[in-house]
C-alpha cells in the first residue's frame, strides 16, 4: 500500500488535509475522490472564488457527498473531481473518506447499517 | 475548462441537509437491466427526493485510423439516480442506481469499487441480461443478492428454478421483492447485510 493509500483510512481525514496540503503544486492527482466521500467546507465562501469553487464551498456548509454535489451543480463527476481537488489544495474544504470496504466489511460497520435499516 | 453557469444557490434543500456529525459514508449499488425497477428502488428507500448524477465515458471507437495515428474517441455520458439513508449521525448511505445500458455501467470505475455489495434486480422477462450482469459483479468480485421483481404477466418461476437458470451458487440469497413498496426493499437491503455480514463471520479474519 502506498503513503497516500494510507491516508484514506477511514477517521483520518486530516491527514489527507496534510497530504494534499504537502504537494500544493506538485502531485494533485494523490487527492482520490470516491463518489461518497464527504466534502465539508472549512470556510465561509469568499466573493474572491470563481463561481463554481463558491457555489461548492457555500452548499457544503454541511457534509454532502461528491455524488450530491455533482447533482446538484449538474455536473459531471470528473468536472466536480477536478472542482474539488483544487478547493481541497486550497484547505477550502476537507474531505472525509468513504467507511473503507476491505474483501470482508468490518462487523461493527455492518452490524450499524442494520440498526440503521431497522428504523426504516 | 468551460462550465455551465451554474446557479450560485444550489444546494440541498433545507431537510435534504446531513448533521455535521457525519463522518463516513458507504454506498450499495442496484443493478438489472433497463425498466426492471433500480430508479423505483433508490425512490422508494431514499430519505432525500433522488438526485441524478452523471459522469463522461470515453470508449476507442471503432474505425481507429492506423495511418493518421488518430484514434477515434467516443464521449457517452451516463446519468445515474442515486439517493440516501441516514444510519446513524455519524454514518450514511448512498444507493446508486446503474444506468441502462450495461456496457456503460461496468466502464464507470468508481461505481463499484469500495461499495459494500450489489442488489441485482431480476427481470423474469429477461434472463439473460440478469446472466449478464451476475457474471460481471462475479468477474469484479462484488458481493450481491439477487431480487426478483414481479411484473404482472411476466413468467413466475419458483427461486429455486431461478437459483439454477442463473447459476447461483446456494449461499447467495434469492428471493421476491418489489420495488415499490418500502419495507421490502429494506429487506433486500438487509438480505444484503446479512449476506456480507455472514460471509465475514465465516471467514477467519486476517491477522
Ligand atoms: N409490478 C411492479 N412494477 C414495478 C416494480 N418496480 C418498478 N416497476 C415499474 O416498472 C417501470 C420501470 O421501473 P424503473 O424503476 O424506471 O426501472 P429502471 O429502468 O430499472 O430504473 C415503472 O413503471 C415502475 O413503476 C415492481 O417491483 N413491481
Ligand atoms: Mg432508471
Amino acid at each position: 500500500m502506498s503513503k497516500a493509500d494510507k491516508a484514506w483510512d477511514p477517521g483520518n481525514p486530516d491527514r489527507l488535509y496534510i497530504v494534499t496540503k504537502g504537494c500544493e503544486d506538485s502531485n494533485k492527482a494523490m487527492v482520490r475522490l470516491d463518489l461518497v466521500t464527504l466534502i465539508v467546507a472549512r470556510t465561509e465562501t469568499d466573493p474572491g472564488l470563481q463561481p463554481e469553487h463558491g457555489t461548492i464551498v457555500r452548499m457544503c456548509d454541511y457534509p454532502l457527498s461528491v455524488a450530491e454535489i455533482s447533482a446538484y451543480l449538474t455536473l459531471p463527476v470528473s468536472t466536480v473531481t477536478v472542482l474539488l481537488t483544487d478547493l481541497l489544495t486550497r484547505g477550502l474544504v476537507e474531505a472525509r473518506p468513504p467507511a473503507r470496504v476491505a474483501a470482508l466489511p468490518d462487523v461493527c460497520l455492518l452490524e450499524a447499517v442494520m440498526h440503521g435499516l431497522q428504523n426504516l | 475548462m468551460d462550465y455551465k453557469t451554474s446557479d450560485p444557490h444550489a444546494g440541498p434543500r433545507r431537510e435534504d441537509i446531513l448533521p455535521a456529525t457525519t463522518a463516513a459514508a458507504v454506498k450499495v449499488v442496484v443493478v438489472g437491466g433497463f425498466g426492471v425497477g433500480k430508479t423505483t428502488m433508490v425512490g422508494t428507500v431514499s430519505e432525500i427526493r433522488p438526485l441524478t448524477t452523471e459522469e463522461t465515458m470515453t470508449q476507442a471507437g471503432v474505425g481507429v485510423d492506423d495511418v493518421a495515428g488518430v484514434e477515434q474517441k467516443i464521449e457517452t455520458t451516463v446519468a445515474m439516480d442515486f439517493g440516501r439513508i441516514s444510519i446513524n449521525e455519524q454514518l450514511v448511505l448512498y444507493l446508486f442506481g446503474t444506468p441502462g445500458q450495461e456496457r456503460f455501467w461496468f466502464l464507470w470505475d468508481g461505481l463499484f469499487e469500495g461499495a459494500l455489495g450489489a442488489v441485482v434486480l431480476l427481470d423474469t422477462r429477461r434472463l439473460e441480461v440478469s446472466y449478464e450482469v451476475v457474471g460481471i459483479l462475479e468477474e469484479r468480485g462484488v458481493p450481491f443478492v439477487v431480487a426478483v421483481n414481479a411484473f404482472p404477466g411476466a413468467p413466475v418461476h419458483p427461486v429455486s428454478e431461478l437459483r439454477a437458470a442463473m447459476d447461483l451458487p446456494d449461499c447467495v440469497p434469492i428471493f421476491t421483492c418489489d420495488a415499490r413498496d418500502r419495507a421490502s426493499c429494506r429487506d433486500a437491503l438487509m438480505t444484503l447485510m446479512r449476506y456480507l455480514y455472514d460471509r465475514a463471520h465465516k471467514t477467519p479474519e486476517p491477522q
